[in-house]
Protein backbone atom coordinates (compact mmCIF):
# COMPACT_ATOMS: atom_id res chain seq x y z
CA UNK A 1 0.00 0.00 0.00
CA UNK A 2 1.56 3.30 -1.02
CA UNK A 3 1.47 6.44 1.08
CA UNK A 4 -0.63 8.33 -1.48
CA UNK A 5 -3.42 5.83 -0.96
CA UNK A 6 -3.26 6.30 2.80
CA UNK A 7 -3.41 10.09 2.45
CA UNK A 8 -6.24 9.81 -0.04
CA UNK A 9 -8.26 7.52 2.21
CA UNK A 10 -7.56 9.66 5.29
CA UNK A 11 -8.79 12.79 3.56
CA UNK A 12 -11.83 10.94 2.30
CA UNK A 13 -12.67 9.57 5.77
CA UNK A 14 -12.36 13.03 7.33
CA UNK A 15 -14.61 14.47 4.64
CA UNK A 16 -17.21 11.75 5.17
CA UNK A 17 -17.07 12.29 8.92
CA UNK A 18 -17.56 16.03 8.47
CA UNK A 19 -20.41 15.52 6.02
CA UNK A 20 -22.15 13.07 8.36
CA UNK A 21 -21.86 15.51 11.26
CA UNK A 22 -23.09 18.38 9.10
CA UNK A 23 -26.05 16.37 7.86
CA UNK A 24 -26.92 15.30 11.42
CA UNK A 25 -26.66 18.91 12.59
CA UNK A 26 -28.84 20.25 9.87
CA UNK A 27 -31.29 17.38 10.28
CA UNK A 28 -32.14 18.85 13.67
CA UNK A 29 -32.79 22.18 11.99
CA UNK A 30 -34.75 20.51 9.19
CA UNK A 31 -36.78 18.50 11.67
CA UNK A 32 -37.90 21.64 13.44
CA UNK A 33 -38.60 23.42 10.18
CA UNK A 34 -40.58 20.51 8.72
CA UNK A 35 -42.52 20.07 11.95
CA UNK A 36 -43.37 23.74 11.95
CA UNK A 37 -44.38 23.82 8.30
CA UNK A 38 -46.60 20.77 8.64
CA UNK A 39 -48.32 22.50 11.55
CA UNK A 40 -48.77 25.86 9.77
CA UNK A 41 -45.98 27.53 11.73
CA UNK A 42 -42.65 28.96 10.53
CA UNK A 43 -40.16 27.27 12.87
CA UNK A 44 -36.81 28.65 14.01
CA UNK A 45 -36.07 31.84 12.10
CA UNK A 46 -34.12 34.11 14.44
CA UNK A 47 -30.57 32.72 14.42
CA UNK A 48 -29.16 33.46 10.99
CA UNK A 49 -31.05 33.54 7.72
CA UNK A 50 -34.08 31.24 8.03
CA UNK A 51 -32.72 30.00 11.36
CA UNK A 52 -29.73 28.37 9.68
CA UNK A 53 -27.45 29.04 12.66
CA UNK A 54 -29.91 27.36 15.01
CA UNK A 55 -27.97 24.04 15.22
CA UNK A 56 -24.85 25.96 16.28
CA UNK A 57 -26.82 27.78 18.95
CA UNK A 58 -28.30 24.48 20.14
CA UNK A 59 -24.88 22.85 20.28
CA UNK A 60 -23.44 25.79 22.19
CA UNK A 61 -26.31 25.60 24.63
CA UNK A 62 -25.80 21.87 25.19
CA UNK A 63 -22.08 22.38 25.80
CA UNK A 64 -22.73 25.15 28.28
CA UNK A 65 -25.35 23.24 30.26
CA UNK A 66 -24.63 21.82 33.68
CA UNK A 67 -23.59 18.19 33.60
CA UNK A 68 -25.85 16.25 35.91
CA UNK A 69 -25.14 12.70 37.01
CA UNK A 70 -27.65 10.52 38.79
CA UNK A 71 -26.52 8.66 41.88
CA UNK A 72 -25.67 5.46 40.10
CA UNK A 73 -23.11 2.77 40.85
CA UNK A 74 -22.31 2.58 37.15
CA UNK A 75 -20.63 5.90 36.49
CA UNK A 76 -18.39 4.40 33.83
CA UNK A 77 -21.24 2.78 31.90
CA UNK A 78 -23.22 5.99 32.23
CA UNK A 79 -20.38 7.66 30.33
CA UNK A 80 -19.93 4.88 27.78
CA UNK A 81 -23.59 4.77 26.68
CA UNK A 82 -23.71 7.94 24.57
CA UNK A 83 -20.22 7.24 23.26
CA UNK A 84 -21.22 3.84 21.93
CA UNK A 85 -24.38 5.25 20.40
CA UNK A 86 -22.41 7.97 18.63
CA UNK A 87 -19.54 5.74 17.50
CA UNK A 88 -21.78 3.10 15.97
CA UNK A 89 -23.81 5.79 14.24
CA UNK A 90 -20.65 7.15 12.62
CA UNK A 91 -18.71 4.04 11.58
CA UNK A 92 -21.48 2.70 9.35
CA UNK A 93 -20.58 5.29 6.75
CA UNK A 94 -17.25 3.52 6.05
CA UNK A 95 -18.64 1.04 3.53
CA UNK A 96 -21.12 3.23 1.70
CA UNK A 97 -20.26 4.04 -1.92
CA UNK A 98 -20.76 7.80 -2.10
CA UNK A 99 -19.95 8.03 -5.77
CA UNK A 100 -18.31 6.26 -8.69
CA UNK A 101 -14.70 7.32 -9.24
CA UNK A 102 -12.93 10.61 -9.67
CA UNK A 103 -9.71 11.18 -11.62
CA UNK A 104 -7.48 13.66 -9.82
CA UNK A 105 -3.82 14.22 -10.87
CA UNK A 106 -3.82 11.00 -12.85
CA UNK A 107 -4.99 8.95 -9.87
CA UNK A 108 -8.28 7.13 -9.81
CA UNK A 109 -9.99 7.89 -6.53
CA UNK A 110 -12.76 5.52 -5.55
CA UNK A 111 -15.33 7.37 -3.49
CA UNK A 112 -15.70 4.82 -0.75
CA UNK A 113 -13.72 4.48 2.46
CA UNK A 114 -13.39 0.73 2.04
CA UNK A 115 -15.01 -1.70 -0.35
CA UNK A 116 -15.19 -4.88 1.69
CA UNK A 117 -17.02 -7.89 0.29
CA UNK A 118 -19.34 -8.22 3.25
CA UNK A 119 -20.25 -4.54 3.62
CA UNK A 120 -23.94 -5.29 4.08
CA UNK A 121 -23.18 -7.74 6.88
CA UNK A 122 -20.82 -5.18 8.38
CA UNK A 123 -23.62 -2.60 8.44
CA UNK A 124 -26.00 -5.02 10.10
CA UNK A 125 -23.38 -5.91 12.67
CA UNK A 126 -22.71 -2.28 13.51
CA UNK A 127 -26.40 -1.46 13.74
CA UNK A 128 -26.88 -4.34 16.18
CA UNK A 129 -24.08 -2.94 18.34
CA UNK A 130 -25.87 0.42 18.23
CA UNK A 131 -28.57 -0.86 20.54
CA UNK A 132 -25.93 -1.38 23.24
CA UNK A 133 -25.49 2.39 23.50
CA UNK A 134 -29.13 2.75 24.41
CA UNK A 135 -29.16 -0.36 26.60
CA UNK A 136 -26.06 0.57 28.60
CA UNK A 137 -27.12 4.18 29.00
CA UNK A 138 -30.64 3.33 30.06
CA UNK A 139 -29.50 0.67 32.49
CA UNK A 140 -26.73 2.75 34.05
CA UNK A 141 -29.09 5.66 34.64
CA UNK A 142 -30.54 3.88 37.68
CA UNK A 143 -34.02 5.07 36.74
CA UNK A 144 -37.14 3.03 36.09
CA UNK A 145 -38.20 5.09 33.09
CA UNK A 146 -34.75 4.85 31.52
CA UNK A 147 -34.62 1.12 32.04
CA UNK A 148 -38.08 0.71 30.56
CA UNK A 149 -37.08 2.76 27.51
CA UNK A 150 -33.88 0.78 27.13
CA UNK A 151 -35.67 -2.57 27.37
CA UNK A 152 -38.22 -1.44 24.84
CA UNK A 153 -35.52 -0.22 22.47
CA UNK A 154 -33.62 -3.48 22.76
CA UNK A 155 -36.58 -5.78 22.18
CA UNK A 156 -37.87 -3.58 19.38
CA UNK A 157 -34.54 -3.53 17.59
CA UNK A 158 -33.99 -7.25 17.99
CA UNK A 159 -37.42 -8.11 16.59
CA UNK A 160 -37.21 -5.72 13.67
CA UNK A 161 -33.71 -6.77 12.75
CA UNK A 162 -35.07 -10.20 11.86
CA UNK A 163 -37.57 -8.83 9.37
CA UNK A 164 -34.97 -6.41 8.04
CA UNK A 165 -32.48 -9.18 7.44
CA UNK A 166 -35.09 -11.35 5.73
CA UNK A 167 -36.12 -8.50 3.43
CA UNK A 168 -32.47 -8.06 2.51
CA UNK A 169 -32.11 -11.76 1.67
CA UNK A 170 -34.56 -11.37 -1.20
CA UNK A 171 -32.41 -8.52 -2.48
CA UNK A 172 -29.24 -10.56 -2.10
CA UNK A 173 -30.76 -13.41 -4.10
CA UNK A 174 -31.07 -10.98 -6.99
CA UNK A 175 -27.73 -9.25 -6.62
CA UNK A 176 -25.64 -12.27 -5.63
CA UNK A 177 -23.25 -10.03 -3.70
CA UNK A 178 -23.01 -8.46 -0.27
CA UNK A 179 -20.79 -5.64 -1.50
CA UNK A 180 -22.65 -2.34 -1.59
CA UNK A 181 -20.60 -1.19 -4.58
CA UNK A 182 -21.56 -4.27 -6.56
CA UNK A 183 -25.22 -3.80 -5.61
CA UNK A 184 -25.06 -0.16 -6.69
CA UNK A 185 -23.37 -0.96 -9.98
CA UNK A 186 -26.09 -3.50 -10.81
CA UNK A 187 -28.66 -0.72 -10.59
CA UNK A 188 -27.12 1.20 -13.49
CA UNK A 189 -29.20 4.05 -14.89
CA UNK A 190 -32.81 3.58 -13.90
CA UNK A 191 -32.52 -0.15 -13.20
CA UNK A 192 -33.30 0.37 -9.52
CA UNK A 193 -34.04 -2.47 -7.12
CA UNK A 194 -37.21 -0.85 -5.87
CA UNK A 195 -38.94 -1.77 -9.14
CA UNK A 196 -38.06 -5.46 -8.64
CA UNK A 197 -38.49 -5.57 -4.85
CA UNK A 198 -41.39 -3.24 -3.91
CA UNK A 199 -42.52 -5.42 -1.00
CA UNK A 200 -38.97 -5.91 0.19
CA UNK A 201 -38.46 -2.15 0.05
CA UNK A 202 -41.61 -1.55 2.09
CA UNK A 203 -40.55 -4.04 4.76
CA UNK A 204 -37.06 -2.59 4.85
CA UNK A 205 -38.46 0.95 5.14
CA UNK A 206 -40.73 0.03 8.06
CA UNK A 207 -37.88 -1.77 9.79
CA UNK A 208 -35.59 1.20 9.20
CA UNK A 209 -38.10 3.40 11.02
CA UNK A 210 -38.06 0.96 13.92
CA UNK A 211 -34.27 0.62 13.92
CA UNK A 212 -33.73 4.36 14.11
CA UNK A 213 -36.35 4.69 16.88
CA UNK A 214 -38.36 7.19 14.90
CA UNK A 215 -42.10 7.79 15.14
CA UNK A 216 -44.35 5.75 14.80
CA UNK A 217 -41.93 3.38 16.56
CA UNK A 218 -40.30 5.78 19.02
CA UNK A 219 -41.31 3.68 22.01
CA UNK A 220 -37.80 3.93 23.42
CA UNK A 221 -38.23 7.66 23.98
CA UNK A 222 -41.96 7.89 24.25
CA UNK A 223 -42.21 11.34 25.88
CA UNK A 224 -45.81 10.97 26.96
CA UNK A 225 -45.32 7.83 29.04
CA UNK A 226 -41.60 7.45 29.74
CA UNK A 227 -40.58 11.13 30.10
CA UNK A 228 -37.55 10.75 27.82
CA UNK A 229 -37.05 6.99 27.84
CA UNK A 230 -33.41 5.95 27.91
CA UNK A 231 -32.06 9.51 28.02
CA UNK A 232 -34.26 10.76 30.87
CA UNK A 233 -31.27 11.13 33.21
CA UNK A 234 -28.89 12.57 30.65
CA UNK A 235 -28.04 16.22 30.42
CA UNK A 236 -25.59 18.51 28.69
CA UNK A 237 -23.60 17.13 25.77
CA UNK A 238 -24.17 13.49 26.72
CA UNK A 239 -27.82 14.10 25.96
CA UNK A 240 -26.67 15.94 22.85
CA UNK A 241 -24.70 12.85 21.81
CA UNK A 242 -27.79 10.66 22.03
CA UNK A 243 -29.86 13.10 20.02
CA UNK A 244 -27.02 13.58 17.56
CA UNK A 245 -26.59 9.82 17.20
CA UNK A 246 -30.27 9.51 16.41
CA UNK A 247 -29.97 12.01 13.58
CA UNK A 248 -26.73 10.48 12.33
CA UNK A 249 -28.52 7.11 12.29
CA UNK A 250 -31.34 8.64 10.33
CA UNK A 251 -28.86 9.98 7.77
CA UNK A 252 -27.09 6.63 7.48
CA UNK A 253 -30.29 4.63 7.17
CA UNK A 254 -31.55 7.03 4.51
CA UNK A 255 -28.28 6.46 2.69
CA UNK A 256 -28.64 2.69 2.93
CA UNK A 257 -32.22 2.91 1.64
CA UNK A 258 -31.03 5.04 -1.26
CA UNK A 259 -28.11 2.74 -2.06
CA UNK A 260 -29.94 -0.58 -1.75
CA UNK A 261 -33.24 0.25 -3.38
CA UNK A 262 -33.00 3.60 -5.17
CA UNK A 263 -29.83 3.11 -7.16
CA UNK A 264 -27.34 5.00 -4.99
CA UNK A 265 -25.41 7.36 -7.23
CA UNK A 266 -27.04 6.05 -10.42
CA UNK A 267 -29.27 8.32 -12.42
CA UNK A 268 -30.87 8.09 -15.87
CA UNK A 269 -28.59 9.38 -18.61
CA UNK A 270 -25.36 8.82 -16.68
CA UNK A 271 -23.67 7.13 -19.64
CA UNK A 272 -24.45 10.05 -21.93
CA UNK A 273 -23.03 12.50 -19.39
CA UNK A 274 -19.96 10.29 -18.93
CA UNK A 275 -19.22 10.21 -22.66
CA UNK A 276 -19.94 13.85 -23.46
CA UNK A 277 -18.82 15.74 -20.35
CA UNK A 278 -16.22 13.38 -18.88
CA UNK A 279 -16.30 10.86 -16.06
CA UNK A 280 -15.48 13.39 -13.34
CA UNK A 281 -18.57 15.46 -14.03
CA UNK A 282 -20.69 12.33 -14.30
CA UNK A 283 -19.38 11.25 -10.88
CA UNK A 284 -20.00 14.65 -9.31
CA UNK A 285 -23.56 14.66 -10.62
CA UNK A 286 -23.86 11.12 -9.22
CA UNK A 287 -22.83 12.32 -5.74
CA UNK A 288 -25.34 15.16 -5.96
CA UNK A 289 -28.04 12.71 -7.04
CA UNK A 290 -27.25 10.43 -4.11
CA UNK A 291 -27.54 13.34 -1.69
CA UNK A 292 -30.83 14.41 -3.23
CA UNK A 293 -32.14 10.88 -2.65
CA UNK A 294 -30.83 10.89 0.93
CA UNK A 295 -32.43 14.25 1.66
CA UNK A 296 -35.70 13.03 0.19
CA UNK A 297 -35.63 10.05 2.55
CA UNK A 298 -34.76 12.24 5.53
CA UNK A 299 -37.67 14.47 4.64
CA UNK A 300 -39.87 11.39 4.41
CA UNK A 301 -38.78 10.31 7.90
CA UNK A 302 -39.78 13.71 9.25
CA UNK A 303 -42.99 13.85 7.24
CA UNK A 304 -44.06 10.50 8.70
CA UNK A 305 -43.04 11.56 12.20
CA UNK A 306 -45.39 14.53 12.15
CA UNK A 307 -48.24 12.56 10.59
CA UNK A 308 -48.63 9.22 12.34
CA UNK A 309 -49.22 8.70 16.06
CA UNK A 310 -47.10 6.24 18.03
CA UNK A 311 -47.90 2.53 17.98
CA UNK A 312 -48.91 0.74 21.13
CA UNK A 313 -46.26 -1.68 22.34
CA UNK A 314 -48.23 -4.85 21.61
CA UNK A 315 -49.15 -3.50 18.17
CA UNK A 316 -45.47 -2.94 17.49
CA UNK A 317 -44.60 -6.52 18.40
CA UNK A 318 -47.57 -7.87 16.44
CA UNK A 319 -46.51 -5.96 13.36
CA UNK A 320 -42.93 -7.14 13.65
CA UNK A 321 -43.38 -10.81 14.41
CA UNK A 322 -46.78 -11.70 12.95
CA UNK A 323 -46.89 -9.58 9.82
CA UNK A 324 -43.47 -8.40 8.64
CA UNK A 325 -41.56 -11.65 9.17
CA UNK A 326 -44.10 -13.90 7.38
CA UNK A 327 -44.42 -11.28 4.66
CA UNK A 328 -40.67 -11.17 4.12
CA UNK A 329 -40.49 -14.97 3.97
CA UNK A 330 -43.23 -14.98 1.33
CA UNK A 331 -41.27 -12.29 -0.47
CA UNK A 332 -38.17 -14.49 -0.47
CA UNK A 333 -40.18 -17.40 -1.90
CA UNK A 334 -41.71 -15.30 -4.65
CA UNK A 335 -38.31 -13.84 -5.50
CA UNK A 336 -36.88 -17.34 -5.74
CA UNK A 337 -39.68 -18.51 -8.03
CA UNK A 338 -39.25 -15.46 -10.26
CA UNK A 339 -35.48 -15.99 -10.49
CA UNK A 340 -36.05 -19.64 -11.48
CA UNK A 341 -38.71 -18.73 -14.03
CA UNK A 342 -37.02 -15.80 -15.77
CA UNK A 343 -33.30 -16.56 -15.63
CA UNK B 1 -94.84 8.97 13.44
CA UNK B 2 -92.71 11.51 15.24
CA UNK B 3 -88.95 11.18 14.74
CA UNK B 4 -87.34 9.76 17.80
CA UNK B 5 -84.99 12.01 19.74
CA UNK B 6 -82.00 9.82 18.86
CA UNK B 7 -82.21 10.68 15.18
CA UNK B 8 -82.32 14.45 15.56
CA UNK B 9 -79.11 16.23 14.59
CA UNK B 10 -79.32 19.99 15.04
CA UNK B 11 -75.78 20.57 13.86
CA UNK B 12 -76.13 18.20 10.91
CA UNK B 13 -72.83 16.60 11.88
CA UNK B 14 -74.19 13.68 13.83
CA UNK B 15 -72.70 10.36 12.81
CA UNK B 16 -73.91 6.92 13.74
CA UNK B 17 -71.15 4.85 15.32
CA UNK B 18 -70.75 1.58 13.49
CA UNK B 19 -68.94 -1.53 14.54
CA UNK B 20 -68.64 -3.07 11.12
CA UNK B 21 -65.70 -5.29 10.29
CA UNK B 22 -62.83 -3.45 8.66
CA UNK B 23 -62.13 -4.35 5.07
CA UNK B 24 -58.78 -5.73 4.00
CA UNK B 25 -57.53 -2.35 2.79
CA UNK B 26 -58.60 -0.68 6.02
CA UNK B 27 -56.83 -3.30 8.08
CA UNK B 28 -53.68 -2.90 6.02
CA UNK B 29 -53.35 0.63 7.47
CA UNK B 30 -51.08 1.68 4.60
CA UNK B 31 -53.90 3.43 2.73
CA UNK B 32 -54.78 5.37 5.84
CA UNK B 33 -51.13 6.36 6.29
CA UNK B 34 -50.92 7.64 2.71
CA UNK B 35 -54.13 9.63 3.21
CA UNK B 36 -52.68 11.13 6.37
CA UNK B 37 -49.43 11.98 4.61
CA UNK B 38 -51.35 13.75 1.86
CA UNK B 39 -53.21 15.82 4.45
CA UNK B 40 -50.03 16.89 6.22
CA UNK B 41 -48.21 17.73 2.99
CA UNK B 42 -51.08 20.05 2.08
CA UNK B 43 -50.36 21.95 5.27
CA UNK B 44 -46.70 22.14 4.30
CA UNK B 45 -47.55 24.52 1.47
CA UNK B 46 -50.30 26.38 3.24
CA UNK B 47 -49.90 30.01 4.30
CA UNK B 48 -48.49 30.15 7.83
CA UNK B 49 -50.58 31.57 10.63
CA UNK B 50 -47.57 32.98 12.48
CA UNK B 51 -47.30 36.71 13.14
CA UNK B 52 -43.61 37.62 13.49
CA UNK B 53 -44.24 39.53 16.68
CA UNK B 54 -41.72 42.28 17.25
CA UNK B 55 -41.67 43.15 13.54
CA UNK B 56 -45.33 42.53 12.80
CA UNK B 57 -48.05 43.45 15.21
CA UNK B 58 -51.51 42.00 15.12
CA UNK B 59 -54.20 44.61 14.59
CA UNK B 60 -55.91 45.55 17.84
CA UNK B 61 -59.64 45.55 18.30
CA UNK B 62 -61.06 49.04 19.00
CA UNK B 63 -62.01 47.98 22.51
CA UNK B 64 -58.74 46.16 23.25
CA UNK B 65 -57.32 46.98 26.69
CA UNK B 66 -53.56 47.32 26.47
CA UNK B 67 -50.98 49.67 27.99
CA UNK B 68 -52.46 52.66 29.78
CA UNK B 69 -52.12 56.16 28.41
CA UNK B 70 -52.48 59.37 30.40
CA UNK B 71 -54.15 61.67 27.94
CA UNK B 72 -53.44 65.29 27.08
CA UNK B 73 -56.12 67.71 25.96
CA UNK B 74 -56.20 69.46 22.59
CA UNK B 75 -53.68 72.08 23.75
CA UNK B 76 -51.25 69.44 24.96
CA UNK B 77 -51.98 69.81 28.69
CA UNK B 78 -52.25 66.81 30.97
CA UNK B 79 -55.81 65.93 31.90
CA UNK B 80 -55.04 64.12 35.14
CA UNK B 81 -55.76 66.03 38.35
CA UNK B 82 -54.54 63.33 40.72
CA UNK B 83 -57.96 62.86 42.28
CA UNK B 84 -57.09 59.26 43.07
CA UNK B 85 -60.34 57.70 41.89
CA UNK B 86 -58.51 55.28 39.62
CA UNK B 87 -56.30 54.13 42.49
CA UNK B 88 -59.39 53.78 44.66
CA UNK B 89 -61.29 51.70 42.15
CA UNK B 90 -58.34 49.55 41.11
CA UNK B 91 -59.11 46.00 42.34
CA UNK B 92 -55.46 44.99 42.04
CA UNK B 93 -53.98 47.94 43.92
CA UNK B 94 -51.74 48.66 40.98
CA UNK B 95 -51.98 52.45 40.81
CA UNK B 96 -50.28 54.94 43.07
CA UNK B 97 -49.79 58.70 42.72
CA UNK B 98 -48.70 61.86 44.45
CA UNK B 99 -50.52 65.12 43.84
CA UNK B 100 -48.89 68.53 43.46
CA UNK B 101 -50.12 72.10 43.00
CA UNK B 102 -49.65 73.85 39.68
CA UNK B 103 -47.26 76.80 39.93
CA UNK B 104 -47.82 80.00 37.97
CA UNK B 105 -46.31 79.66 34.53
CA UNK B 106 -47.16 75.98 34.26
CA UNK B 107 -50.60 76.54 32.75
CA UNK B 108 -49.44 75.17 29.40
CA UNK B 109 -48.48 71.88 31.09
CA UNK B 110 -51.41 70.99 33.32
CA UNK B 111 -55.07 71.73 32.67
CA UNK B 112 -56.20 72.29 36.26
CA UNK B 113 -54.66 73.63 39.46
CA UNK B 114 -53.75 70.20 40.74
CA UNK B 115 -51.78 67.56 38.87
CA UNK B 116 -50.05 64.24 39.46
CA UNK B 117 -46.40 64.76 40.30
CA UNK B 118 -45.81 61.03 40.43
CA UNK B 119 -48.12 58.56 38.77
CA UNK B 120 -47.13 54.90 38.76
CA UNK B 121 -48.82 51.74 37.60
CA UNK B 122 -47.35 48.39 38.52
CA UNK B 123 -47.95 46.34 35.40
CA UNK B 124 -47.31 43.10 37.28
CA UNK B 125 -50.28 43.85 39.52
CA UNK B 126 -52.52 45.31 36.85
CA UNK B 127 -55.17 42.91 35.59
CA UNK B 128 -56.20 45.12 32.67
CA UNK B 129 -59.83 45.21 33.81
CA UNK B 130 -60.40 48.80 32.68
CA UNK B 131 -62.05 50.00 35.87
CA UNK B 132 -59.61 52.94 36.07
CA UNK B 133 -60.87 54.12 32.68
CA UNK B 134 -64.45 53.94 33.90
CA UNK B 135 -63.70 55.72 37.17
CA UNK B 136 -61.79 58.64 35.70
CA UNK B 137 -63.90 61.84 35.82
CA UNK B 138 -61.38 63.88 33.86
CA UNK B 139 -61.08 61.74 30.74
CA UNK B 140 -57.41 61.21 31.59
CA UNK B 141 -56.62 57.49 31.59
CA UNK B 142 -57.28 55.24 28.61
CA UNK B 143 -56.27 51.68 27.84
CA UNK B 144 -57.47 51.53 24.26
CA UNK B 145 -55.54 54.31 22.57
CA UNK B 146 -51.91 53.21 23.03
CA UNK B 147 -52.39 50.13 20.81
CA UNK B 148 -49.46 48.60 22.67
CA UNK B 149 -48.89 45.61 24.91
CA UNK B 150 -46.78 45.72 28.03
CA UNK B 151 -43.64 43.90 26.88
CA UNK B 152 -41.68 41.33 28.86
CA UNK B 153 -38.80 42.55 31.05
CA UNK B 154 -36.03 40.95 33.06
CA UNK B 155 -36.46 43.00 36.25
CA UNK B 156 -39.52 43.49 38.39
CA UNK B 157 -38.64 47.17 38.77
CA UNK B 158 -38.99 47.65 35.05
CA UNK B 159 -42.67 46.81 35.25
CA UNK B 160 -43.45 49.87 37.37
CA UNK B 161 -44.42 52.38 34.73
CA UNK B 162 -44.00 56.02 35.65
CA UNK B 163 -45.22 59.14 33.91
CA UNK B 164 -42.35 58.92 31.43
CA UNK B 165 -43.94 55.81 29.93
CA UNK B 166 -47.60 56.54 30.58
CA UNK B 167 -48.22 60.13 29.51
CA UNK B 168 -49.13 60.52 25.90
CA UNK B 169 -46.23 62.13 24.00
CA UNK B 170 -46.80 65.79 23.22
CA UNK B 171 -46.31 65.34 19.49
CA UNK B 172 -49.02 62.71 19.38
CA UNK B 173 -51.42 64.98 21.24
CA UNK B 174 -50.70 67.87 18.89
CA UNK B 175 -51.10 65.65 15.86
CA UNK B 176 -54.46 64.52 17.19
CA UNK B 177 -55.49 68.14 17.63
CA UNK B 178 -54.47 68.94 14.07
CA UNK B 179 -56.59 66.07 12.80
CA UNK B 180 -59.57 67.38 14.73
CA UNK B 181 -59.43 70.85 13.15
Amino acid sequence: MDSALIIEKSIFIVVIFAVTMLMAMYSTWAERKVAAFLQDRVGPNRAGWGGLLQPLADGLKLFAKEEFEPNTPNKFLFFVGPGVAMATALITSAVIPWGDKLEIFGRTVILQATDIDVSLLYIFGVISVGVYGIMIGGWASNNKFSLMGAVRAASQMVSYEVAMGLSIIALLMMSGSLSLRAITEQQHGMDWNVFYQPVGFLIFLICAFAETNRTPFDLAECESELIGGYHTEYSSMKMGFYLFAEYANMFISSTILAVLYFGGYNYPGMDWVGIHWGTNIATLIGIAVLFVKICAFIFFYMWVRWTIPRFRYDQLMNLGWKILIPLSIINIMITGICILAFK
Amino acid sequence: MATSIQNISLSGKKKQVSHKEMTFWERLYLVAIIKGLLITIKHFFRRKATIHYPEQVREFSPVYRGKHTLKRDEQGRENCTACGLCALTCPAEAITMKAAERKPGEEHLYREEKYAEIYEINMLRCIFCGLCEEACPKDAIYMTISKELVPAQYDREDFIYGKDKLVMPLEVAMANTKNLN
